[in-house]
Parts: C-alpha cells; structure tokens; sequence
C-alpha cells in the first residue's frame, strides 16, 4: 500500500501529474489517439457549432430543397431545404449533452447502489443487488423502449430511460470492488477510528471504485450514443424539428431512394462517434489495467 | 446436485420472474401517462372518464392491482391490444416467429463468420488476420444497426436488385403460403413451393446479414480471447512438441477445450439478437415482434407494449438460465 504524502504542496497537484502521464500512455497508441482526436473535435464542433454552421440549422427554404451535396451545401440538403451540414453541427450538441448527462445521472446512482450493497452486505446487499438483476434481465433497449412508452417521447425523457437502464453494470462493478477492499486493513483502522459509515464509504471506498467505474462508463458512453440514436430513429427520443441524428435519419428516410445523403450524413456522424468512444474506452482499459498488457 | 442448489435455482427463478412482472407493472401502472386517457381520449368528459378508471380497476389499491395483474397473467391473458383489436398474446404467438426466423439466421451467420474469424485471429496473433478482426469487431461495436440497414436496403435492394426489400415475402407470394409453423422458410419448404421459398430467402437475407454482424463482432472478440488465452498454456505446447500438426494443436486441442465457453456466448449473443430485432425489423418492415412493439409503442398501446415486453423480459431471464444450466451440463467442474 502507497502512502501518500502531500510534499510538494504548492507545486502541480499530485493528480495533475497523473492524468498527464495517463494522456501521455493513452496517446502512446495510436487507435487510442484517435479516439480522442475525434472526440476533442466533437466538443469543439460543439462548442463552436453556431459560428461554424453556414446556416440555421432550423431555416427552410422549400425552393432548395433535397438538393444534392455540392458547393454551398457540403451535405446537400433535406426535405424542408435545411443545410444538412449545418444540422449536424448542431447535432453534436444533443449527441453531447445526452451523453454527458446520462453519464452524470448513471455514475453516481450505480456507485451509490454498488457501493452501499458491497459495503454494509447481508439483507441490503441482497435485496440492491436483486433490483440490479430485475433491471438487468430486460435487454436494455427494450427496457428503455418501456420507459418511454410510459412518460411519452421526447429528448428528457429519452436520457432519463437510457439512465434508468445503464446502471445496472456500475452498480455490480462498485459492488466487486466495495467487497474485495471492505475486509482491507485500511477500512478496518478507519471504523476502529470511529469513523461513521457515511465516512468509510465517501472517503475510502468511493474514490476506490472511481477509477474502474470511470472506465466502464467511458466504455458505456458508445452505448449510449447507440441507443440516443435509436430511440431517436424510432421516433421516441429528440423529436423535429431538433437536429438529432438518429431524428435526422428517420426523417430522411422517406426520400433516402433518392437523396441517399440525408441518411447517410447522420449515420456516418453516429458511427464515427461510437467508434470514437470504444476505442477510448478500449485504451483507458488497457491503460489502466495492467495484467492486461501483454 | 444435491437438492440445496436446486433450490436456490428454483428460488431464483422465481424471484427473476417476480421482479419482471413488479417491473412491467410498476412501468405500465404507476408511470405518469394516463391509461384512461388512452383509450377515451383527451375529450371525453368528467363521467366517462371516471367510469372508464373504475372499469380498470385503477380506484383499487396498488397491491389489489398487482393481485389482478398476476391472476389476468395466469389465464395467459395480457390484454386487448387497440391497434389489432386482439388478445395481446394472441398477437404475439403470430409475429413471434417472424422475429425468431431472422434471430436464427443472424445467429448462424454471426457463428459461422465470427467464430472462424476468432479463431483466425488467435492464430495469427498480430498479424493481418487479427488485424481485420479488430476493425470488423469495433465497426460491428460501433454501427447503428438501423442505419446500416438502411444502408444495405439503398446499396442490394434499390442500386443492386440483389436483395427482396421490404416485408418478408415478396407481394406476389403474400398470403399463399399456408401457415404451419410460422417459419416462411420452413412452411414454403413444406408446402413444395420452390418460388415462395427463393423468394422469402431473398427477403430474410440481407436483414439477417444486417442483425448478424453485431454478433459477428461479439463472437469474434470473445472466441479470438478463449483462444489465446488457451493457446499460452502449456499443453499447447506439450502438443507442438509431440509432431502435431498445427490444425491438430488449434481445432483439436484449444478450439475444443473452448467450447463450453463459446456455448455460454452463443445463448448470450441471442438475448443481443432480440434487441437488435427492434430496430432491424423496423427498417426492413419485417411482420415480427419487434415491429409490433414499436408500432404499438407509437400508438401509446400500453397493453401491447407491456405485454411483449414482459414476454421479452422472460425470454431473456429463459435464455441466461439455459445457458447457466449448459455450462452445468458440458462443463463437469461447474457441477461441483
């Protein structure tokens, strides 16, 4: 066990440090690399998205509509005369925010759960673990499908059931993690302390779990793209006129014979970004995990 | 296995199966969007509307609702749909092997394309081969399958010609096919009828295709790691020493002692399949389970949803089960 000693208070913290040497592993590979690049453009894209567009995404002009992609629009145009570049810039947004937020909800919720059940065990960890399995024995899609069939169609509402079914997994990562260190010395000489159990969990065994829950949400974050996408296509998740990508797609779907672009603009952005994020996650995990490193 | 297990096995069935129905429940009744509302509309008045929520029961208590529920369930009775105006479970009995025809499909082509590409990819550690494995494993990780079918319907069906297109069968054939089974494949073989049976071929393809390639992906990591994983060990070596040849060392040996594993795998990836279905059946406009949830789902048809949902939910708790007991069966250590 390493003890941490905060000498060199005043210069970069210690974590600073680490996360510099973790960027620098994690760039070391270059599919990794390539992740990140994609996704570092994707926040940029976002954040710059209303200077970068060359139109608004929302304006129509019914007299340019379905036309071609070609000079002034890269990505042609759909059914209203949209710039379909311009939509998929704004798309990042929603891409993002659903990813960012479900990640926020599902973090947080899933260690609490892990990590309460592992820690205390017997009658809690039996009946938390039995709400995991319940949650766990719908296909996770379906679930959601559920969900929102339940509170009505809409981008909240699309976020808020993906989060309702992405818990689970967390939830019986932190719990391994919270079983394996709650026998540990360490834990023991913090209760023999006094500290209260409140304490035990927050400052001991939550940023314990947090490195592995990190990376198994990293690595969940494709998933999400994937479902947000779906839910969208179905009808279910961000409704028009919002540019959301798998929206965007089952809009376009009825002129795809002939303006093949509007379906396959979006769906390119949807796969580049999910294969962004599994190749992130699959470095972070290689990265952080070392009897993997063979 | 000594009755103790047993048990605990029957026990936790029970308890998966508790949880689904609680959960199927709770979503269906508890959820803010209104039932009554569903059926008599926004602009029924005061009276109608109340009789309508005495009607199902929704002034009862909750624990006198789920009693209900459970008791309706028993009778196989899941509620009348409001798009076909159909038992629910009727219903699903007809578009259930739809979905389950493409399921296998896809399944068969993920395994005789996956595994062999696992195993290529084991072998040849670093090479080319493994090299192809990892991309088709992240593409099929990373694809929205809608989009890619869409993709494929563009590219075979509208470019090409090589695909059937939309539906299962094409519109000459519909309905002259006698129902037996409710495999098209299979009742068009049955019935003698070669056209019938090209033509819904044609059809099942290139969805089957579409749905197999997530599995693909799946199988193909996972077979690639049991694989390597054996292939480090010392028996592997103990065979190269003794003269065999490498086909004997790689199927006879490793590929062998992986094939509990890959079972385990296999049973899971179907679970996969039907979720995929959802969205695969929706582009292709495919008659199967998965249409029939959404089209119901758009409708805010809340028994139908529920109702396939659950029959879902058990189909999947089924399928981890079997797995669970096959390992069991093929792997003498898991009996202990």
């Amino acid at each position: 066990m390493s003890i941490a000693v905060d000498s060199n208070a005043g210069a970069r913290p210690a974590w600073a440090d680490e996360a510099v040497a973790l960027l620098r592993r994690l760039m070391r590979n270059r599919l990794t690399a390539a992740g990140l690049v994609v996704i570092g453009l994707l926040v940029l894209l976002a954040l710059l998205a209303p200077w970068l567009a060359p139109a608004d995404p929302l304006r129509q002009d019914l007299a340019r509509a379905l036309l071609p992609p070609g000079p002034g629009h890269w990505f042609g145009t759909d059914e209203f005369g949209r710039d379909v570049l311009s939509r998929l810039l704004h798309g990042t947004r929603i891409t993002l925010f659903i990813v960012v937020l479900v990640t926020v909800v599902v973090g947080p919720l899933g260690m609490a759960v892990g990590v309460v059940a592992g820690y205390f065990g017997g009658r809690v960890d039996a009946v938390l673990m039995r709400l995991t399995d319940m949650v766990l024995s719908f296909p996770s899609l379906i679930l959601a499908l559920a969900f929102v069939a339940a509170m009505g169609p809409g981008l909240d509402h699309a976020v808020l059931a993906i989060a309702l079914t992405a818990w689970p997994p967390i939830a019986r990562l932190s719990r391994a993690e919270a079983l394996t260190l709650r026998q540990s010395d360490f834990i023991v000489v913090a209760q023999l302390q006094g500290a209260s159990n409140t304490r035990v969990l927050l400052k001991h065994l939550v940023p314990l779990c947090l490195p592995s829950v990190l990376v198994r949400l990293t690595m969940n974050m494709a998933s999400v793209v994937l479902t947000a996408a779906g839910l969208g296509f179905l009808g279910l998740g961000a409704q028009p006129p919002l540019p959301e990508w798998g929206a965007m797609i089952s809009e376009g779907r009825r002129y795809m014979l002939d303006s093949w672009w509007l379906v396959a603009a979006p769906g390119a952005a949807i796969l580049a970004v999910s294969t962004a994020f599994n190749l992130l996650g699959d470095g972070l995990n290689d990265a952080l995990d070392p009897r993997q490193n063979t | 296995m000594s009755a103790r297990p047993l048990l605990r096995g029957v026990a936790g069935i029970a308890t998966s199966l508790l949880g689904l129905l609680v959960l199927t429940f709770l979503i269906g009744r508890v959820m803010p969007l209104d039932p009554v509302l569903a059926i008599v509309g926004p602009d029924a008045d005061r009276s109608t509307y109340e009789q309508v929520h005495r009607q199902l029961g929704l002034d009862q208590p909750l624990a006198v609702q789920f009693g209900r529920y459970l008791l309706s369930l028993a009778h196989g009775d899941l509620g009348q749909a409001l798009l076909t105006g159909n038992p629910v479970a009727r219903d699903l009995v007809r578009v259930l092997p739809a979905t389950a025809e493409l399921a296998t499909l896809a399944m068969l082509i993920g395994v005789l394309l996956g595994v062999p590409l696992g195993v290529l990819a084991a072998t040849h550690h670093g090479r080319w081969p493994d090299h192809l494995a990892r991309v088709l494993g992240l593409l099929g990780h990373s694809t929205p399958v809608f989009w890619f079918g869409m993709m494929g319907l563009l590219v075979f069906y509208a470019w090409l010609g090589w695909a059937g297109g939309i539906g299962r069968i094409g519109l000459a054939f519909e309905g002259n096919v006698p129902t037996v089974t409710g495999l098209l494949l299979l009742d068009a073989a049955l019935a003698g009828d070669a056209p019938a049976w090209r033509s819904a071929l044609r059809h099942l393809l290139l969805p089957a295709a579409v749905l197999g390639l997530h599995s693909m992906a799946y199988l193909s990591r996972m077979t690639r790691a049991f694989m390597l994983a054996q292939l480090s060990q010392e028996y592997i070596t103990t065979a190269r020493v003794k003269g065999l040849t490498e086909r004997q060392v790689v199927w006879g040996h490793a590929f062998r002692n992986i094939r509990v594993q890959l079972l385990t795998i296999v049973a899971l990836a179907y679970g996969g399949l039907l979720e995929g279905a959802v969205l695969t059946e929706t582009v292709f406009g495919w008659p199967g389970f998965g249409s029939y949830l959404t089209g119901s789902l758009l409708l805010g048809d809340m028994n139908a949803v529920m109702g396939s949902v659950l029959v879902i939910g058990v189909l999947f708790v089924s399928l981890n089960l079997l797995t669970d007991a096959l390992y069991r069966v093929f792997d003498p250590r898991a009996a202990a």
